[in-house]
């Protein structure tokens, strides 16, 4: 048989020799060559444009930067480091300090982290672990993604006209001014807006946990409650870490929901049902009629500090994903 | 996995748009990257282009599609806000700016060449209150007004309030105040009216298109402001005369500087405008001297060059622009009242034309 074969390819390239000299085979083998040079070249066409696609990026993200510090230099020069804690925001007398709305934004952004967790972390075990398929499910999860697509000023109109009357109703009960609008309500549209990204990475990670690990802690009679607090869970917490991760920087920068509904007031915000501000919403509300240059400077500041909170805050949450991937 | 990369592209795409968008608006911002000379080569050389107050904006689109039907002249205005349209003439990117405040000192400064304002309509701010209870129109006093916005009057059953409400029987509600976020024309005039009838407001707080509010809520754009006002019970706030009428809501006549309780309508406001006007136009309506003017009025500018040859503008180009703003002052003003606004006064009408006059190029004036 190995023989047969052996012989039989023998035979066949026996020809192949003497074809090589023909006129044909000559201009085959060229077209040959040409293809294959072709083909170097094509390679190294999509290897450069990656690379200067991912140059572009780069370039883009630090051109931001150095513009927001350039244009920042006059308020930066005539406020100094004090802007960050200074509480007072008076466009009339120039005197700037972007404390009440870091702490807003803060505020808001953090209380809409921890309404959505337990949300988003239900859906993603919901559909990545009790019910992968099925019409219910795939439902869900389109529901689920439909909310990222929904553009913020909806979300603002829906929460100024449902959700503020709502609060206020709660906060007749609870005792406080009831003015609807404020932190509190604005965390409440957050963190609707903020569901998917977190819960369909979780989804995505918690499907991709291999079967053999579940079938052996099934194998050792662990119910499935056991199952995902003690193998799916811990093997995809990087995972929906990320995913928050990814929901807090979309909450952290979310501008026409919030400033529809927060209150816009440069106080500092007394408890979670006063109204605030927060420092995209200041610079969306106030940049086309800043009519001082000290004043458009300190708001372009204020970028920058958003700017670096944001970096900030997903510095210390990759530190948090390395060290719970190496244990 | 699948919607993940999918997902993953879309924040990529959307990233690198927002990271583009903020770089154009930072650069605009900043105004000293913008080009100098854009007026000659943007667009078509027979389209006049304008920019800034957003209130004037209806109006204009009226005026200017009317303009071009009757004398095939095109004009392009973007309602960027008043701020945005007057660094958009200091950089010389536009024929003319729209203002509903007159440049301050700052701006002028920053201007290369004098500039001259031209008034072409007025507007006023009412306020308007969520009162269920109250069926009669309210009456504010310039006093009471200044101590709601400072935080000092907190019920509306508060003596004062019922001082200048005789017959009215007042709830105990709380006061809840709504006032602009957003920088704005209105919160101007506002914010100067309370300048001028309260010593307290103008050190305490002062003018401006934004400023420090003692107390209440923000509201972005009218719209903003009106929806605080309608939901909340207990509320005030100001908005424009016309969005006013136009979602007929509630409004409070207000005392004026002769005595007298005035309802806010276009009679009123061109009342108010029907004083003597100094000059150079820039003359603030509110706290007027006029007997039957609402008090809380005031003028919207457009703003041009003094001398009109500048980045090689053609003399052909100017007369275009004069000719424009001349008709819109006169002709121009017959659309004023169907849209709510209020016609100019026969006073404001003759100072905008003596300040056109003085407009020249090269020296030479334009209109005669």
């Amino acid at each position: 048989m190995d023989a047969s074969v052996e012989k039989d390819m023998i035979t066949r390239s026996e020809p192949l020799r003497v074809i090589n000299s023909s006129p044909g085979a000559i201009s085959k083998a060229k077209a040959r060559t040409k293809r294959s040079w072709r083909q170097i070249r094509t390679e190294s066409v999509f290897k450069r444009t990656l690379t200067i696609m991912g140059l572009v990026m780069i370039i883009l993200v630090l051109g931001i930067l150095l513009t927001l510090i350039v244009q920042s230099l006059p308020s930066i020069k005539s406020l100094g480091i004090k802007y960050l804690w200074s509480k007072v925001w008076d466009p009339v007398q120039d005197i700037y300090g972007a404390w009440p709305f870091l702490l807003g934004t803060l505020l808001s952004s953090f209380l809409a982290l921890i309404i959505s967790i337990p949300f988003s972390v239900s859906i993603a075990i919901f559909l990545g672990e009790y019910h992968p398929k099925g019409w219910l499910p795939n439902f869900l999860k389109n529901a689920v993604e439909l909310i990222a697509a929904i553009p913020s000023v909806i979300f603002g109109f829906w929460g100024l006209a449902v959700l503020v009357p709502m609060v206020r109703i709660l906060e007749i009960h609870l005792g406080v001014e009831p003015i609807g609008v404020g932190i509190f309500s604005s965390s409440l549209i957050l963190s609707i807006m903020i569901i998917p990204y977190a819960a369909s990475l979780g989804r995505s990670m918690i499907t991709m946990v291999p079967s053999h690990l579940k079938e052996a802690a099934y194998g050792l009679g662990a119910t499935r409650w056991e199952v995902i607090r003690s193998v799916v869970l811990p093997y995809t917490r990087s995972g929906l870490f990320a995913g928050i991760l990814l929901s807090l920087g979309r909450a952290l920068g979310e501008t026409m929901a919030v400033t529809m509904v927060i209150g816009n007031t440069s106080l500092i915000p007394k408890n979670i049902f006063a109204p605030g501000n927060t420092m995209a919403s200041v610079i969306a509300n106030e940049f086309t009629e800043a009519d001082k240059p000290v004043y458009v400077s300190a708001l372009i500041e204020l970028g920058l500090v958003l700017f670096l909170v944001t970096v900030v805050i997903n510095i210390i949450g990759k530190k948090i994903i390395d060290r719970f991937t190496n244990d | 996995m699948k919607f993940n990369s999918f997902k993953f592209k879309s924040v990529l795409v959307a990233g690198t748009f927002f990271a583009m968008l903020s770089l154009v608006s930072c650069g605009g911002g900043g105004g000293s990257t913008s080009g100098s000379d854009s007026t000659s080569n943007s667009g078509d050389d027979n389209t006049l282009i304008g920019a800034g107050s957003s209130f004037d904006n209806p109006l204009f689109s009226k005026q200017f599609s009317e303009y071009n039907k009757a004398n095939g002249q095109k004009v392009n205005y973007q309602s960027v806000g008043s701020g945005a349209g007057i660094s958009q003439l200091t950089n010389k990117t536009v024929d003319f700016g729209a203002s509903d405040a007159p440049m301050n000192g700052k701006q002028d400064s920053a201007l290369s060449a004098p500039a001259i304002h031209i008034p072409v309509t007025a507007g006023a701010v009412v306020l308007s209150y969520n009162l269920p209870e109250v069926k009669d129109t309210l009456q504010l006093s310039p006093e009471v007004l200044a101590d709601i916005f400072l935080g000092k009057i907190t019920k509306w059953n508060d003596a004062k309030i019922a001082a200048v409400n005789k017959n009215v029987k007042l709830p105990a509600t709380t006061i809840v105040i709504a006032h602009r976020s957003d920088g704005s024309g209105t919160s101007n005039i506002f914010t100067t009216y309370l300048s001028k009838v309260s010593d307290e407001w103008s050190t305490k707080v002062g003018k401006g298109s934004s400023v420090n509010w003692p107390v209440g809520l923000g509201g972005k754009g009218n719209e903003g402001v009106a929806g605080l006002v309608k939901q909340t019970p207990g509320a005030i706030g100001y908005i424009e005369l016309a969005y006013a009428i136009q979602n007929s809501m509630p409004y409070a006549k207000v005392q004026n500087k002769a005595g007298n309780f005035i309802t806010p309508s276009i009679a009123s406001v061109t009342a108010a405008a029907n004083i003597q006007i100094p000059a150079d136009t820039k003359v603030s309506l509110t706290n007027t001297e006029a007997a039957d003017g609402y008090p809380i009025s005031g003028f919207s500018w457009i703003i041009i060059y003094k001398e009109q040859k500048y980045n090689g503008r053609s003399l052909d180009r100017a007369t275009k622009l004069l000719k424009l703003i001349s008709w819109m002052i006169h002709d121009g003003q017959q659309f004023s009242s169907a849209l709510n606004y209020a016609p100019l006064s026969p006073a404001a009408v003759s100072a905008g034309d003596a300040i056109l006059k003085s407009a020249t190029y090269d020296g030479k004036p334009i209109l005669q």
